[in-house]
Order: C-alpha cells, then structure tokens, then sequence
C-alpha cells in the first residue's frame, strides 16, 4: 500500500530534532534508515502525525574509539558498520552480525541506531547489544541520559526512549584479548529475520573462559541474556561436554513463541542446538585470534 | 509538498513530491520511469531496487524527498549508457543476464538487474557463493533463480576481460 498522509520535518542539528519532538511527542516518528518505519507505514501499522528525519543531522553518523569503549552514531549506516575496520578490530561479535542484517539493499539505508531504537526482538543487533551490554545514549529536553542494555529494551518495539529523546549514539565495550565471538542463526532464507538467533562471546585466559556472554534473538519480547549458561561457563576449560551442559542450562526457563515458522519445542531445540555451535565457534575463533 | 532537485540517470531533475510518496513512486508517476517494478511495496521482494550514490537500493523504502541532492540510477539508466560491446545499447549485466536466458515474466528483472550491477561495480571478483548472497532479497517466481545466477556471473566474467 502506499504510505498514510503524513508532515515531513527534516532537522540538520540533534538539538532542532530534540526541539521537533518535544513538540510533537508520542505523534512523532523519528526516520532513520527506513527499513523498518517505511514499511510499518506503508501496513498502515503506526499513523504518526509527523516523520522526524534525521538522515540530514550529519553529527549523528561515524564510528571512533576511545577508552576502552567505541562509539558508533545512531545515524551510521549498516553498510558503513559493515566496513568499519574499527568495529572489526574492537567489537567483532558485532561485526559477525551485521553482514546477516537483512540484505545488500537493505543495509545501503539501514541504520546501527535505527535497528536498536526499533528493537525488533528477532534482529540481530538487539542481541548482540545486550550480550555485550552496550550503552544507550539519548538526548531529550533535559540534556543527556545514559541507559544499559538490560534496561533499553523493556517490549516487543518498545525501548526505554521517551517520547521526546532521540538516540544519538551507542556504546560498545572494546573486546578483551582472547575472546572469540560467533552470531548464529537459524532463518528460513539469507537475510531474512532468524526464527532463533544467538549471539555469543567467550573469552580464554590460561585455557579457561574468563568471561562469557549469550544472549538470543528470536525467543522473547525482548533479547533474552541466557544467565545461568553463562555462570556454568566462566572458570571451566572449553570443551563439548560443557557446551552441552550449558545449552540445557540455556534454554531450561525459556517459553519462546509458535508461528507458521516453527512450534515453540522446535524453537527450544534450534535454541538449545545454536548454544553449541555458537560456543563452539566462539572457542574456536578465540584460539585463531590469539594464533 | 517539498521541492527537490537530484540527478537521474545523469540528467538534473526537479519535482515536489509530498512527503509520503516513495522514490519508487515518484520514479514511475512523476518521472515516467516505469521500468522500476512495484511488487510488494514493503521491502521484501527487492523488484524496485534502484542505485543511489553507488548502493543499491529499495525504492519503496525510500521517500523521494530523501533522494534531494542524490545522484539516483534505474534501469532506464543502464540501457542508456550502452556500455561495453554488449551491443543494442544493452548494460554489460543486462546482454549478459539476455544471453543466458535469465528471465521469463520479466517482472523482477529490474531489481535484479540493479542489485547485480551494483554489487559487481563493488565485487568485480564476486564468486557464485557471494552473488547468491547479494541477490538473495530480490524475489523471482518464475524462474528458480539458477539462470539468474548464470547471468550475473557471466557478466562478472565480462567484465574482467574488458
């Protein structure tokens, strides 16, 4: 269908953008990429008074490093991430995921931003920003507010934003050494959303895991951090045994969701079966890292 | 309603669009380009790929006002520019994706033809493996895609001989 009558305001500052939404609040959308909002329009699913494009706020786009953190604009573009030897180098399980994001076309306009503040719990990025514990940073009225992951996704499309804050940048930590990363999915085509996802990080000092992170896509409202698997992991050495041992663990309490892609049982196995392989992998890739 | 100027297939070009209408769109009604194929209108099925600065593109995902100062390709600008010895003033990609047989309802050839030029400008060594990722969200009904794949690669082998 074609998209709903619609105002069009197109902000070249972040502080006109936060100016535009305090003024329009909750009747405002905020355009970044499009790839979700456009079509969303064009469903007739959301009927927001006013488009808020920020494409034009040249701030908000770039990719910089700096103590033990990297910052990426919300406004940068999914291909530009892709290419960014800066995130390849310091954040390589987002790197593992962006390639998977929908296709070629699809991350030409995508944003790293757009997809975080759309928080569609089947993306890829959501799950790697709560299994690395990213930082969101959104500009309102009353200046600046910095908000964690586990507290940024609160729903299915609903993120702890308020009406009248843009989402300027997110914050990735830099990847300690030895860690191996792995994105696994289970999607019915390439580029299409995963029916399971996970991402996975491990870290290897000594030959033990030091630190480990899992978390899903695909199973909840929200990007679900798979706690318990990660506490069996630290302190043990790799091996299959314990990757099997933190799949059940992994996917002991979760209830995910059944639709025409799959029952909720075969989203548990896929799950379960993702959990070893993306451990696996993550081990693998943290021992050719260190080579 | 919102004044733009941008380039289309290197000619400058003005229109005001309103804000909702979709490059696509505005392509086909206002610019009578309507070798950009509408399928789903949502992103899917990749039919109205177009090129703007050097990325392919959805057209339905995009609205026109946001192509203002852009330098935007269709399919029409292919066929224009005749490059190479393909002859009958066709696009290497397209004479290539002809001789193979790519194609039978043609309703998806645009976006594909637009999708395989822009990833082979980026990719001139791209493997089939690679092309089959680039091409895996333009939808084809007719054909089971095999000879898509044929076309594109011949073309990658085109152009590095040229």
């Amino acid at each position: 269908m074609k998209l709903p009558p619609v105002d069009y305001e197109a902000p070249e500052s972040v502080p006109e953008a936060v100016e535009l939404l305090a003024e329009h609040q909750d009747e405002a959308s905020v355009l970044a990429g499009g790839q979700s909002l456009i079509p969303l329009l064009a469903l007739r699913l959301t009927h927001p008074a006013v488009l808020i494009d920020i494409n034009g706020v040249d701030e908000l786009s770039g990719v910089s490093a700096d103590d033990g953190w990297v910052a990426i604009g919300a406004m940068t573009r999914e291909y530009v991430a892709e290419e960014s030897g800066t995130i390849a180098d310091a954040v390589p399980l987002l790197a593992a995921a962006l390639p998977l994001i929908g296709h070629e076309a699809i991350r030409s306009r995508g944003t790293v931003g757009g997809s975080l503040a759309h928080a569609d719990p089947a993306a890829e990025l959501p799950a790697v920003a709560r299994a690395l514990d990213a930082e969101f940073v959104v500009r309102g009225p009353s200046g600046e507010r910095v908000i964690p992951a586990a507290e940024w996704f609160e729903g299915f499309l609903t993120t702890a934003r308020r009406p009248d804050e843009l989402l300027t940048e997110v914050r990735f930590p830099v990847a300690g050494r030895g860690t191996g990363v792995s994105f696994q999915e289970v999607a019915r085509r390439h580029g299409d959303f995963a029916i399971v996802g996970l991402a996975a990080s491990l870290t290897l000092s000594g030959g033990a895991i030091s630190d480990a992170r899992l978390a899903f896509a695909g199973l909840s409202d929200v990007p679900v951090r798979a706690g318990d698997a990660e506490d069996l992991l630290v302190g043990e050495r790799p091996s299959a045994e314990l990757f099997d041992e933190a799949a059940l663990r992994a996917t002991a309490d979760i209830d995910p969701p059944a639709d025409l892609h799959g029952s909720a049982d075969y989203r548990k196995k896929v799950a379960a079966a993702l959990v070893r392989r993306g451990l696996q992998a993550a081990a693998d890739d943290a021992g050719e890292r260190r080579d | 309603m919102v004044d733009i100027n941008l380039r289309v297939n290197g000619a400058p070009c003005t229109g005001s669009p309103e804000a909702r209408k979709t490059l696509a769109d505005f392509l086909r009604d206002d610019l009578n380009l309507t070798g950009t194929h509408l399928g789903c209108e949502h992103g899917v099925c990749g039919a109205c790929t177009v090129i703007v600065d050097g990325r392919a593109v959805r057209s339905c995902l995009m609205l026109a006002v946001q192509a203002a100062g852009s330098e935007v390709t269709t399919i029409e600008g292919l066929a224009m520019k005749g490059e190479g010895e393909a002859g009958g003033g066709l696009g290497t990609v397209q004479q290539a994706m002809w001789d193979s047989h790519s194609f039978q309802c043609g309703f998806c050839t645009p976006g594909m033809v637009m999708q395989a030029v822009a990833f082979l400008n980026d990719h001139p060594d791209a493997d089939e493996q690679q092309i089959r990722e680039a091409l895996s969200g333009n939808i084809c009904r007719c054909t089971g895609y095999e000879s898509i794949i044929d076309g594109v690669l011949l073309a990658a082998e085109r152009n590095r001989e040229r």
